[in-house]
């Protein structure tokens, strides 16, 4: 078989397609190194969405004239990118969202409402960004069923041999990469486990989908929860893939317009997938831009965005370590997306946020919506320096000044 | 910036006046950020007329603005009244910080002057302005 080696992604290049970097934060050009709590946005989707605005827009599904159709196409279009982008089997299978928060919202409360009970465990990591915990423990906390942790080690990664210590689990909840760490949890395996268990898996790909290849069919899952503001694209659209088979069996989730087959005083019935989750007017244009997004990241090539981000990871990791007196948590650079997560020793990380910001780098500080995930690193809050495929080496080497500075003023 | 952490602030961050615990204090509060996960407990002890705060100690973990405004606090309140502290407008203690705050950096800075208010409120009894009152409802352990 031959080796194909990948197109190397060139980050500079790309750069020049974000037209913020074109400012500078007091005086300085801007190293924006919270890519894991939004990305920025290239000129593309930006001339996406205004493209749409000024040519096509209209309420969608609804019109029988031609703009509605427009864009109605630009929508559904988008639809059918997002379902390449993750390989589902078939766009309706695809739900828009308002978030990677609402899919999973979703998933809890139509499948779980319906599906769990006394004595059935729903099963989380202790990785878990907020917005695949909560949910899930209040609807656990609804039904009966018992809500439980799946313990990291200490380097931040899945302890797989604990999964024995649980019967009776309905429902097995990860993200593909954790926001705080970094780690890229062994989803395939997970899924399988469940599987075998007659449990869902549930995937929160907020962070995995910008940085890692997708593929629904080859990690197993059963749900899998995105969003566009992390990929490059517009804030306020997200997306769910579900087995048609379990979305075709769940109730609504939000009930009004477009999601009803026939509206009767007595009973309403509901639409086909996927517009039976989706209620009212939906985020149209941004529903659009989160498709130029796609294809945009899909151009850049998933797989080179995330060779990239492990060699980042693992040279900021080198030049962390040089600044001494700076805690590192996480995986190894090979099992670890773009993320690295630190402390200074003796300094709050707002304050090192704040030192770096008047470098014009910044970062991330305080609990990055994992609670039970910072409880268990035993810290209050952390530093949090992400990447994505414009970030560029030099970036980390402005980080890792303003480290020296902080710890000359405040060490 | 190095307006922000200017000399003062550096001072009392790494110096920290009335930093400590008052076992069996008249009036105690704790209090949480939780942006940032900064903690600061507050403990008054008064004198004989039951109302002039005659010792004041804080502990606690959080940035170098909270640590240094609640530092600077301690050195504010001691020998005031419980009253005249419950009146005291968070403007003055902000101005002893004297460096501008963002809105988020602001809630660092007033985190020991709501805490203390608290204390002062349960021990006697003292007004509690609606922008402290989220504050007491806080149950920390």
């Amino acid at each position: 078989m031959a080796v194909t080696a990948r197109p190397a992604l060139d980050a500079q290049k790309l750069r020049a397609d974000f037209p913020i970097f074109e400012q500078k934060i007091h005086g300085k050009p801007l190293a924006y190194l919270d890519s894991a709590a939004s990305s920025q946005k290239p000129a593309q989707v930006l001339d996406a969405l205004r493209d749409f605005y000024e040519t096509s827009y209209a309420n969608v599904h609804r019109g029988v004239y031609q703009l509605s159709e427009r864009a109605t196409e630009a929508y559904e279009g988008a639809r059918e990118t997002a379902r390449a982008f993750v390989n589902a089997p078939a766009a309706r299978e695809v739900i828009f969202t308002r978030s990677a928060t609402e899919s999973i919202n979703l998933v809890a409360y139509a499948w779980g409402l319906d599906n769990l009970g006394p004595g059935d465990v729903v099963l989380v990591t202790e990785l878990e960004h907020h917005s695949n915990f909560v949910p899930w423990q209040y609807i656990a906390k609804r039904t009966g069923a018992d809500f439980r942790l799946l313990p990291i080690d200490d380097h931040g990664e899945l302890q797989l041999e604990a999964l024995d210590e649980h019967d009776g689990v309905k429902v097995v909840a990860t993200n593909l990469v954790s926001n705080s760490l970094g780690t890229v949890n062994p989803v395939t395996k997970l899924a399988a486990w469940a599987h075998e268990r007659g449990a869902i898996m549930v995937v929160d790909a907020a962070q995995g989908a910008p940085h890692h290849r997708v593929d629904v069919q080859e990690l197993g899952c059963d749900f899998l929860a995105f969003s566009s503001h992390k990929l490059c694209g517009p804030s306020g659209v997200g997306a769910l893939w579900g087995r048609a088979e379990l979305l075709e069996r769940m109730a609504p989730f939000n009930l009004g317009g477009h999601m009803i087959r026939s509206v009767k005083a007595e009973e309403t019935t509901w639409g086909e997938l996927p517009y039976k989750f989706e209620a009212g007017t939906m985020p149209i244009a941004e529903a659009v831009g989160f498709g130029a997004a796609m294809d945009y990241v899909s151009a850049v090539g998933v797989e080179a965005i995330a060779d990239y981000e492990s060699e980042l990871a693992a040279y900021a990791l080198e030049r962390l370590a040089e600044v001494g007196g700076v805690i590192t948590y996480g995986p190894p650079p090979e099992r670890r997306a773009g993320i690295v997560s630190f402390n200074v020793e003796g300094i709050h990380p707002h304050d090192v946020a704040q030192v770096l910001d008047s470098e014009g780098v910044a970062i991330r500080a305080g609990h990055h919506c994992c609670q039970p995930l910072m409880k268990r690193l035993g810290v209050a809050a952390t530093n949090r320096a992400s990447f994505y495929l414009y970030t560029v080496p030099e970036e980390i080497d402005r980080l890792a000044e303003g480290l020296h500075k902080a710890r000359k003023i405040l060490g | 910036m190095e307006d922000l952490y200017r000399e003062v602030i550096l001072d009392h961050y790494k110096n920290p006046r009335g930093h400590g615990v008052i076992e069996g204090a008249d009036a105690q509060a704790e209090g949480l950020n939780p942006l940032c996960g900064d903690e600061v407990s507050i403990y008054v002890q008064f004198a004989d007329d039951g109302e002039t705060i005659d010792e004041v100690k804080f502990s606690g973990r959080g940035c170098a603005i909270s640590q240094a405004s609640t530092s600077m606090l301690m050195e504010m309140v001691q020998g005031r009244t419980a009253t005249e502290i419950a009146e005291l407008p968070k403007e003055d203690l902000l101005e002893e910080v004297g460096i501008p705050l963002t809105p988020i950096r602001l809630k660092c800075a007033l985190l020991g002057l709501g805490v203390l208010k608290v204390a002062l409120h349960r021990a006697k009894g003292t007004p509690l302005p609606e922008e402290w009152a989220g504050l007491d409802e806080l149950d920390l352990k």
